[in-house]
């Protein structure tokens, strides 16, 4: 069963194309990550599919409603956590959340159960009555992902949950978006320019640049693609000798040597290392030094579009532009 | 389209629930009607000011223009206030739930004309204590149909002005060269028959005009126009506003 259906999906501003003929599905109960610098096309994406924007050309169906025909239906079944914070700050948390839930029409008592539950989800039920203003940066988000949840929505779509936070916060988002993709069994679709963020959360990765999608994968076979793991053997003694033997090893996918230093690039490096160092021991040889690196999806990244995330991110905001304007762009 | 009375409920109790909150706020938009009424009704207490009908004191003929003035300034706002949800994201929230665009236009403009004819009714008070006397419980209640209608016209004038705009940049040109001149046009200060000919031209097309008039008939006995010819314009106008404004909201992209 798919949750979300895109078809050739396309946005244009005054001539600007944000998203080109995007065509993907997302599966039911799947965390599904958009990844791509500021300006890809994510925001509009997400807008597009949650009914803020309408789309130019093409179709998209969310929870099995077509996003421009029947757009009740999509925003019933949805639960969205914006870019920037969405909070009305002269309400307290719970009043933030009363207030969607009568917005979604719900009933006084499941309301009451549902907030609660909702609250404890995110740990903030003993900070429900302090006004949002008081609220630390965390904290609203916890308070906008619980938000988002309130009404039960088959699809969540997180707006890049934790851009602005620091590294301690990030990580509890982090457990709170798996726990509930896990407990809540909800379609989660997110959005990110922090590869690590992509990598420890989502089943599958789209790498959006330009409007489009210029890969789509596991995080793991994405990095595959890069033909695996690289790990440097330092050795000390029959460098050559080492390297015809290693040349004869099927699973060893590129081999460089430079001076006494072997580069060699294979899939799940950290279990070969062992077999590595026994091989040249049985030749004599002396290993010195072992390294091994993984590829991450920056690598990826770069090898698809030829640039770092960061450089684009630079070209975006300019070393002036202040972060709060940042984060109002459209990305 | 269905219309949602819970929305509308929620949105009208959220707007009640930060106006209570921000007493400073409540106070702040009392003061520039009350300073008005102060200064000005003692100013020109002893003053005759001609083209008004014999008999009326300038403080009888100012309380209704303030009271006007007060759900001008008020109603624009509460219509205008659409562009701080913008500013503060909190209006994708709204967007972006399964209820009609028009139960969350009603919905603002529920809330929006409470806090408007709440103030008017303050004001109201307030002159009655200080010495103004309105001539009985029906001229009562045909004033406050009036309040109604002007708050409904610059809800909707507001709205149509926030769904237009992108930010908070253009407040201050709507400020300035609309609602100050919708203000001075429309006799709350002085008799519109002292304006030369041309300006009054414009007064004609100020739809506070029509809402001053009625009020001011209906409180103190005294109009340019018929009360019925005031009461018909002003119903007309609120309710093409009202619609503008609804129109222009839900053509409004909000992403």
């Amino acid at each position: 069963m798919n949750a979300i259906i895109v078809d050739k999906l396309t946005k244009k501003f005054n001539g600007f194309t944000a998203v080109d003929e995007l065509s993907f599905n997302v599966e039911t109960g799947e965390l599904f990550g958009l990844l791509g610098p500021n300006g890809a096309g994510k925001t509009t994406t997400i807008n597009l599919l949650s009914t803020l924007l309408m789309k130019t050309s093409g179709t998209a169906q969310v929870a099995g409603h077509d996003v421009a025909k029947a757009r009740d239906s999509v925003r019933k079944s949805i639960g969205v956590v914006f870019q920037d914070i969405a909070l009305d700050i002269r309400l307290t948390g719970r009043e933030n959340l009363e207030f969607h839930a009568m917005m979604y029409g719900m009933g006084k008592a499941e309301r009451r159960a549902r907030i609660s539950e909702v609250l404890r989800l995110v740990d903030l039920e003993e900070k429900a009555s302090m006004l949002v203003e008081k609220y630390s940066g965390g904290m609203k988000r916890r308070l906008e992902i619980a938000r988002g949840l309130v009404h039960r929505p088959k699809v969540l779509f997180l707006d890049e949950p934790t851009l602005g936070l620091d590294a301690q916060t990030r990580r509890h988002i982090w457990d709170y978006i798996r726990k509930l993709n896990r407990e809540a069994a909800v379609t989660i679709i997110l959005t990110t320019h922090y590869m690590e963020e992509a990598d420890a959360l989502c089943g599958r990765v789209a790498i959006m640049d330009h409007g489009k999608f210029v890969a789509l994968d596991t995080p793991a076979k994405l990095k595959d693609l890069l033909g695996g793991d690289v790990v440097s053997l330092e050795v000390e003694g029959n460098a050559a000798g080492l390297e015809e033997v290693l040349r004869g090893l099927g699973w060893i996918k590129k081999l460089k040597l430079h001076e006494d230093v072997f580069s060699l690039t294979m899939e799940r490096g950290e279990r070969r290392i062992p077999e590595l160092i026994q091989t040249a021991q049985g030749l004599g040889i002396i290993v010195n030094c072992v390294h091994l690196r993984k590829p991450s999806l920056e690598d990826v990244f770069l090898h698809f579009t030829g640039r770092k995330i960061r450089e684009e991110d630079m070209g975006q905001n300019g070393p002036f532009g202040s972060p709060a304007r940042g984060r109002g762009g459209r990305s | 389209m269905a219309i949602s009375t819970t929305a509308i409920y929620v949105l009208w109790l959220r707007e009640m629930k930060r106006i209570m909150r921000a007493k400073s706020r409540i106070v702040g938009a009392l003061a520039m009607p009350l300073f008005f009424l102060g200064f000005l009704g003692l100013g020109f207490k002893r003053m005759v000011v001609p083209g008004m009908s014999g008999g009326v004191q300038y403080i009888q003929f100012l309380v209704p223009g303030i009271i006007g003035m007060a759900l001008l300034f008020s109603s624009t706002m509460g219509g205008l206030s659409v562009l701080w949800d913008k500013e503060f994201g909190f209006l994708k929230e709204i967007m972006v739930t399964p209820v009609s665009r028009v139960s969350i236009v009603l919905g603002r403009m529920a809330g929006g004309m409470t806090t408007a004819l709440g103030q008017g009714v303050m004001i109201l008070i307030i002159s009655m204590v200080g010495g103004f006397r309105p001539r009985g419980i029906i001229p009562l209640v045909l004033a406050f149909a009036f309040m109604i209608l002007i708050s409904m016209a610059f809800l909707g004038l507001g709205l149509i002005f926030a769904s237009r705009m992108k930010d908070m940049q253009g407040f201050g040109i709507v400020m300035n060269f609309v609602i100050f001149p919708i203000f001075f046009l429309s006799g709350a200060l002085y008799p519109l028959s002292n304006l030369p000919v041309y300006f009054r031209i414009l007064t004609y097309v100020d739809p506070l005009t029509y809402g001053l008039d009625g009020l001011r008939g209906a409180l103190i006995g005294v109009s340019a126009f018929p009360i019925g010819f005031d009461l018909l314009i002003m119903s007309s106008v609120s309710l093409v506003m009202v619609f503008l404004g609804a129109f222009f909201f839900e053509k409004s992209e909000n992403a």
